[in-house]
């Protein structure tokens, strides 16, 4: 039986400030709480799909795994929380973007 | 220090001019990622997990005052204030923007620095020990050679889209402080009835298969150096594997083949490549030993220096810490420690970058080294200097006395920047660190290297730190395995994995249990941990690690 689908998140990293963006509905966001959580397997695909076409804006798109909590897109996986907010050893990055 | 030539200055900005036009070409939509990624690889331009890294190559890790003061400028105007000097003595920019990439080229060009083969499947910057030229147990400076090195494999044309990467480091002494053998090619100098030549080591390298290398030739006479180099990558060119890029470096080849076979492999090549050399090349090695003349050395009154020892508790312990021995009479050599307890190791402020340079131009014939330790070196000082330097260090949070000692930590990127990481580096590097000041435990403790990598290619050496730390990625938690007694010294040695990995909580807890059982077990406080460990072996430091399996063999 193939395993259940989990909700995910198109990303990638944006061209010219090569920093970690989200698909929304309409565009991108810097943000993880504000992108669109892809519940179905064909949406996601078709999504990342169009995200992959957008060459000349974003650079490595792939499916992210999140956990919708409170309505809001979290990351699963250690490395997806470092995207979402920057390294650990200074305030650089998302974590004071985002303040 | 090397100064370019026209050619080299021309060469560079036109290399320069055609990446700005294809960064414009790329933001234009005209050429697309794929495209694109090989070019600005080849200019030493990454994507990593947060932004671009621009990696700058520092050749064999030697700087001058205007280059440092340069790569500051470049950390303040277009990254965030600070550059990261890593193991292969370059400096990393962690946070540079697409646009401004092609702009930081051309500082960089003002001062004769580049990017070029920082990256790629090429023959990458050319590593020499941090102590060239200065050192006292050196038999001959490895800089002039190092040069004509990057000189020949700078964008040579049979060399640019090999199996992999390749990397070669020299050593000038027999205490080998370049880690030639975890090298793709390894080279030590060495004389012969009076004569100089090299041993060459071929197939070391670290990575998912740890290899120490082996030699291919033990007494190569010096007019032979390019041809035989050559000989080498070539043959590797055409046989390495590139089915397989896990199996491509030079180290599969010689493990699969034999040391045997790749050196008649390599003897059959080189009695053509020979021909092809006029001895063009011994003459420019001549020419660019010119730029590497040592500086005009003085003799000075060493008072100042004694008065400071004598009277200074915070001087004798950085002294005694931080200095190695100068071949010049009244000379030591200067290491600044990048690894104040809980910083970064390996990062440096743009300000810290200044007044390294500063101290460079006014006490140190203008000479700054990088080392793969990632600290920097003052080559060149009078030892009647040195309590001004410790002063102008100290305000600059640059005086921490610990080189060789525990919290002295090799630490790659890991996971906080590089998109290959699969866990974190700096943390625990700064915790261990952290943990171990705050016992004020270090200096009982003595020499030991630890070396973190945050994932299997290990950039941060783990393979060869007397404690290896190596982050992975355990059913989505970051977990790290420890390794103990590797050695990255001419008596080069893998470490032993000591049993199953730790959790980012208890790794600094497992770091403390190995040095207190080494504080049990060593004879006196003159046998240092890997000397305790080549004669203890791995099982007590695994019995203390794991307690719990001990119990359940009994």
């Amino acid at each position: 039986m193939p395993k259940a689908f989990t909700p995910k998140v198109v990303t990638a990293n944006h061209l010219l400030a090569g920093d970690v963006i989200y698909q929304t509905a309409d565009g991108w966001t810097r943000n993880l709480s504000d992108a669109e959580v892809l519940t179905d397997v064909a949406d996601a695909d078709l999504r990342l799909i169009e995200a992959s076409q957008q060459v000349d804006e974003v650079v490595g798109a792939y499916l992210a795994d999140v956990a919708v909590e409170d309505g809001v897109p979290v990351p699963t996986h250690f490395r997806e929380t470092f995207r979402a907010t920057g390294p650990s050893n200074y305030a650089h990055g998302k974590q004071v973007e985002l303040s | 220090m090397y100064s370019y030539s026209e050619f080299d200055t021309a060469f560079l900005a036109e290399r320069n001019r055609q990446f700005r036009g294809q960064v414009e070409r790329r933001v234009s939509g005209a050429l697309t990622e794929d495209e694109f990624k090989p070019l600005r690889l080849m200019n030493g331009l990454y994507l990593q997990l947060h932004a671009y890294m621009l990696r700058v190559a520092i050749p064999y890790g030697t700087l001058n005052s205007a280059k440092m003061r340069k790569l500051a400028e470049i950390g303040e105007r277009w990254d965030k204030g600070y550059g990261h000097f890593t193991t292969r003595q370059n400096i990393q920019y962690n946070w540079p923007e697409l646009k401004d990439v092609p702009d930081m080229l051309d500082a960089l060009a003002e001062v004769g620095m580049h990017a070029i083969q920082t990256s790629g499947n090429t023959i990458r910057n050319v590593t020499a020990d941090h102590f060239a030229g200065a050192a006292a147990d050196e038999i001959a400076d490895p800089r002039p050679v190092a040069e004509l090195m990057r000189q020949w494999s700078t964008d040579h044309p049979e060399f640019q889209f090999m199996p992999r990467k390749f990397k070669i480091a020299i050593t000038g002494s027999p205490n080998d402080r370049a880690v030639t053998k975890a090298h793709d090619i390894g080279i030590r100098m060495v004389e012969r009835d009076g004569a100089r030549g090299y041993e060459i080591i071929v197939g070391g390298g670290l990575g998912r298969t740890p290899m120490i290398g082996k030699v291919i030739n033990d007494f190569l006479p010096e007019a032979d150096l390019l041809p035989y180099l050559e000989a080498i990558v070539s043959v590797w060119n055409q046989i390495g594997r590139r089915d397989n890029k896990y199996k491509a470096r030079i180290k599969i080849t010689v493990h699969e083949h034999g040391i045997d076979e790749i050196r008649r492999l390599v003897d059959e090549r080189f009695e053509e490549t020979r021909k092809t050399f006029s001895g063009v090349d011994v003459q420019m090695l001549r020419e660019i030993e010119e730029h590497f003349a040592a500086p005009a050395f003085v003799a000075k009154s060493e008072a100042p220096f004694k008065d400071a020892y004598h009277n200074d508790p915070v001087f004798r312990s950085w002294a005694d810490m931080n200095l190695t021995a100068h071949k010049a009479d009244g000379y030591k050599i200067v290491s600044i420690s990048l690894k104040k307890h809980g910083d970064t190791p390996g990062d440096a402020t743009a300000d810290q970058m200044r007044l390294m340079a500063d101290l460079a131009e006014e006490f140190a014939h203008d000479e700054l080294r990088v080392s793969h330790e990632q600290n920097v070196i003052l080559p060149h000082v009078h030892v009647s200097d040195l309590p001004a330097i410790h002063a102008r260090l100290k305000e600059a949070g640059l005086a921490t006395a610990n080189i060789g000692l525990i919290s002295d930590i090799i630490a790659c990127p890991g996971m906080d920047y590089c998109a290959l990481a699969t866990a974190r580096s700096i943390p625990i590097a700064q915790e261990i660190a952290t943990a171990f000041d705050d016992l004020k435990r270090e200096h009982e403790i003595g020499a030991l290297k630890i070396k973190i990598s945050g994932c299997i290619n290990a950039c941060g050496h783990h393979h060869v730190g007397h404690i290896g730390i190596l982050g992975l990625d355990r059913a989505g938690v970051e977990n790290y395995q420890i390794t103990l007694g590797g050695d990255h010294t001419e008596q080069a040695k893998v470490g032993d994995r000591v049993g199953p990995g730790f959790s980012a909580d208890d790794v600094v807890p497992a770091v403390e249990r190995i040095v207190d059982t080494y504080l049990d077990l060593r004879t006196d406080e003159t046998e240092e941990f890997i000397d305790t460990y080549r004669r203890t072996g791995l099982t007590p430091f695994k019995a203390a690690l794991y307690p719990e399996t001990k119990v359940a063999a009994e």
